[in-house]
Order: structure tokens, then C-alpha cells, then sequence
């Protein structure tokens, strides 16, 4: 057995997670899984495989059959508000998050329903602004940004919450090739811990330092990312040879 | 589009841009409500609201012909009904309803083109509107956008495939299309309601900054208000 230092209590821990769509879909089927502090997971696998489903229930934004531990915290109605401070979702398509009518206002949303006061937030809101680069915007309207400047605002708006994790779902997508350079960078200096919804497999191996791959509403490997990619045929080089 | 524009003119800086919301909303309501109630000397009195207005648009810095122009938008609808009124008889009827329609959109606008949104829903909701209604009006100016530009995409797909003419069914790939777009909205509409909760929403918009009705708020309201309502005033006593 490995002393406690060196096996830190895990950030995520899911046991024997189930979920079925009301049409009868089964999205997850017992899927097992941890995050360590300050680790970077990719999670690989097809479209409809479940990892989205996955992801939406770290928060409650889905409850399904099985347990999830967030921070040490069992995700439940009692604990939600807590639990999402703990974890920062960054939706796939920024505009879904971006709702208020200015930058300023849209990144101190979270910190105002933390309950902080709006001077607090705003101050909070600038802070986090300024770690993703976009201090120069607080004042925009998030329509007149581009994708990649909305991405970074997107995650500002989460930082603003100060979470321990990060879950960002198809980060790229939208993103032309500087601007998935950009938010490589930023994401390598943030220093929570991530788990990365990606068809992406690049990106996903010049930040992960593991990798998973859904199939079916299962994990069906996990490791290295370069180990998964081989083992599931997931580059899209090895398909261009097809 | 017009909100665009709109969005860029409220962001100035001038006296009137920098008066509480409030204060802007309830001059804007008694001059509504000034104008709704002339009709002793209208000829005159338009002009000297006219006057008011102009005042107004060139202290707050905005473009007076943009601003004449926007404003004509009611113009189609309110020519309509001056028609009728015009073809039963009524030509001064006609008239007061086209000069009151075009005034009143005129001053509504010079509060929008003064008061960022926010700022605006911010006075409407302390004025007592429900909060739910000022919610919708959020969201529809903040995805208007959105919801247009996909559906500029799909007519442009439509047009690629040789759609969307009369003779091909055109009608029929119009409202096909249509449906589309609300059932995408109504998942983005999911989509954008869980990324609230996820970040601790609660049914409330809790806002970041707290406005202030100042002296000089409180005096824009008396002359905003209170010289159009002594013209009026004036007019009935002499006529």
C-alpha cells in the first residue's frame, strides 16, 4: 500500500454510474472512474458514447443511478450549490454560456449567485478577465467577440467561481488553429485539475496526462493518451491512410 | 441591424446618456403620456416636441438624421391605420395619429440610444416590471443574433440545393426551415439554462452594480416631463 501522501484523495470519484434517457437510451452502464488533483484527463470516444452524459453529471445537471463524489462532497441536492462552485463547466459552444449582455457582467454571473457582493464580483470578474487575456473586452458585448475570444471569456466566467476542477466539453470545437494554440496555453497555466471532452486527439495529447475512451456508456481503456489513441485507432491520421 | 447600432449609441457618454435609468423611463412615460392627450393645437405642439426631442438626440451626441430615420420604422404600420382614418373621413385624425406615432417612437428611442440594456432592465425592474418578462427580453436581444445567423445559414443552404423558390415548393421549404430553427432554439434554450444552474443560478439575476437617482436625475425628470406637460397646458388654457 502506497503512503497517503503520494495518494491523494481523489478531486472526482464516480462508482458504478448508470443512466437511461427518458426515450429508453442507455447513455452510461456502469462507468467507474477518478480524477487526481492537478491531473489532466481527455476523454475520447465517439459521438453518443456517453461522455457528455458523463460530464453533466459531476455537477447534478443529470442524476443517475451509481455514486458521484466531487472534492469529497456526494453530489446531491444538499451539496449542489457547493459542488459547483467546486467544478467549472465550459460548454461546447460558448455562445450557450455567454447570456448577459456584456463580458463584465457575463464572467461575474457565477460569483454573484456564490452570494459575493457585486463590488466583490466585479473585482473577482477583472481578475479572472485578466488570466484568460480579455480584460480589454470587459466592456463588449459577447456577440462581438470572436469564437476564441469567447472560449476564454466562457472560461473566465467559470475561474470566476475559483473551482478545483475544470470540465471543458469539445473545447476546439469552432476554434481555428491559433486559437486552439491560445487556449492550449491557457489552459496549461491553469493549475486545477481537468478532464477534456475532445474528438481532438492533438490537443488532447499536448495537455493530457491521461486519456480515457467511452464506448457504449462504458470506459473501455484508460492510460497514456498516446497508448488510447493506438489501442482504440482514434487518430484521424491512421483514418486519412484508410 | 438596428441593435447594433442602437447597442453602440446607448455606450456614449453624455448628459443624458449618464442619468439614471429610471429617470430617462419616467420622463419618457409622461411625454408618452402628454403626447397620447394633445390633440387641442397639435400642428403646433408637435413642432415644439419635435424641438424637445432634437434638443435632446444632439445633447446626447447622436446622429440626428440616423436618429430621424430609425424612429420612421412605425411609420409603416401607423400609415395603415392613417389611411383608414383618412379614407372614413377623418384626415385630421389621420394626421394626429401618424405625428403622435412618429414622436412617440422617437423619444423611446432616444431612451434606448441613452441607456445600455442592462441599465435599462436594471430601471425597469426597480420600477416594479415583473422580473420574468424583463428576463425574455434579455434573452431574445442577446440570442436575436444567434437565431438570425443560423437561419441566414440554412437559407444559404436552401439556395445551394436550388431551394426556396415559389415553384420548387419554396413555401413549403420556408416553413420546414422555420421549424428547424425554433426546435434548435428551444435545445439551445436547454443548452443555456443548464450552463446557468452549472454556474449556481437560482432563479433570480442578481445584478453587479447597484444605480443611484441623483439630484441631477431628478431634475432631468422635471424638465423632461415638465416642459412638454406646460405646452400642453398652455395650449389647452388659450385655445
Amino acid at each position: 500500500m502506497r503512503p497517503a501522501a503520494q495518494n491523494p484523495a481523489p478531486v472526482i470519484s464516480v462508482r458504478d454510474l448508470h443512466y437511461r434517457y427518458d426515450d429508453g437510451t442507455v447513455a452510461l452502464a456502469g462507468v467507474d472512474f477518478e480524477l487526481q488533483p492537478s491531473e489532466t484527463v481527455a476523454l475520447f470516444g465517439a459521438n453518443g458514447s456517453g461522455k457528455t452524459t458523463f460530464v453533466l453529471h459531476l455537477n447534478g445537471l443529470l442524476e443517475g443511478r451509481g455514486s458521484v463524489e466531487v472534492c469529497g462532497m456526494p453530489v446531491k441536492k444538499e451539496t449542489l450549490k457547493r459542488v459547483r462552485q467546486k467544478i467549472g463547466l465550459v460548454f461546447q459552444d460558448p455562445d450557450d454560456q455567454l447570456f448577459m449582455p456584456s463580458v463584465l457582467e457575463d464572467v461575474a454571473f457565477g460569483a454573484l449567485n456564490l452570494g459575493l457582493s457585486p463590488q466583490q464580483a466585479s473585482a473577482r470578474a477583472r481578475i479572472a478577465l485578466e488570466k484568460v487575456g480579455m480584460i480589454e473586452s470587459l466592456d463588449k458585448a459577447p456577440y462581438h467577440l470572436s469564437a476564441g475570444q469567447k472560449k476564454r471569456v466562457a472560461i473566465a466566467g467559470v475561474l470566476v467561481m475559483e473551482p478545483e476542477i475544470l470540465v471543458l466539453d469539445e473545447p476546439t470545437t469552432f476554434l481555428d488553429p491559433p486559437g486552439q494554440r491560445a487556449l492550449t496555453r491557457l489552459l496549461r497555466e491553469l493549475p486545477q485539475s481537468k478532464l477534456i471532452v475532445t474528438h481532438d486527439v492533438d490537443f488532447a495529447r499536448s495537455l493530457a496526462t491521461r486519456a480515457v475512451f467511452f464506448e457504449k456508456g462504458r470506459i473501455a481503456g484508460e492510460g497514456p493518451a498516446d497508448r488510447i489513441v493506438e489501442q482504440f485507432h482514434w487518430d484521424q491520421k491512421q483514418y486519412n491512410r484508410c | 441591424m438596428h441593435h447594433v447600432v442602437l447597442e453602440r449609441w446607448s455606450r456614449g457618454s453624455s448628459f443624458v446618456h449618464r442619468r439614471d435609468a429610471r429617470a430617462k423611463i419616467l420622463a419618457l412615460l409622461a411625454f408618452l403620456a402628454v403626447v397620447a392627450t394633445t390633440s387641442r393645437s397639435f400642428e403646433w405642439l408637435a413642432g415644439f416636441y419635435l424641438l424637445l426631442l432634437l434638443a435632446a438626440v444632439i445633447s446626447a451626441r447622436l446622429p440626428v438624421a440616423g436618429a430621424l430615420r430609425r424612429a420612421a420604422v412605425v411609420l409603416p404600420f401607423s400609415l395603415t391605420f392613417a389611411a383608414i382614418s383618412w379614407l372614413s373621413g377623418e384626415p385630421r385624425h389621420a394626421a394626429l395619429l401618424v405625428g403622435k406615432s412618429y414622436l412617440s417612437a422617437l423619444a423611446a428611442l432616444l431612451l434606448v440610444s441613452t441607456t445600455p440594456l442592462p441599465q435599462l432592465l436594471r430601471g425597469l425592474d426597480t420600477l416594479g416590471i415583473p422580473g420574468f418578462l424583463l428576463m425574455v427580453a434579455q434573452f431574445l436581444y442577446r440570442y436575436l443574433f444567434v437565431i438570425v445567423e443560423q437561419g441566414r445559414r440554412m437559407r444559404l443552404a436552401g439556395l445551394c440545393r436550388g431551394g426556396l423558390k415559389r415553384r420548387s415548393g419554396g413555401f413549403r421549404a420556408a416553413a420546414g426551415a422555420l421549424g428547424v430553427l425554433f426546435a434548435r432554439s428551444y435545445d439551445r434554450a436547454e443548452c443555456i439554462h443548464r450552463s446557468m444552474v452549472s454556474r449556481g443560478f437560482q432563479g433570480h439575476f442578481q445584478l453587479l452594480s447597484s444605480a443611484r437617482f441623483g439630484f441631477a436625475d431628478a431634475a432631468f425628470v422635471c424638465v423632461a416631463a415638465g416642459l412638454p406637460l406646460a405646452a400642453s397646458l398652455a395650449a389647452r388654457f388659450r385655445g
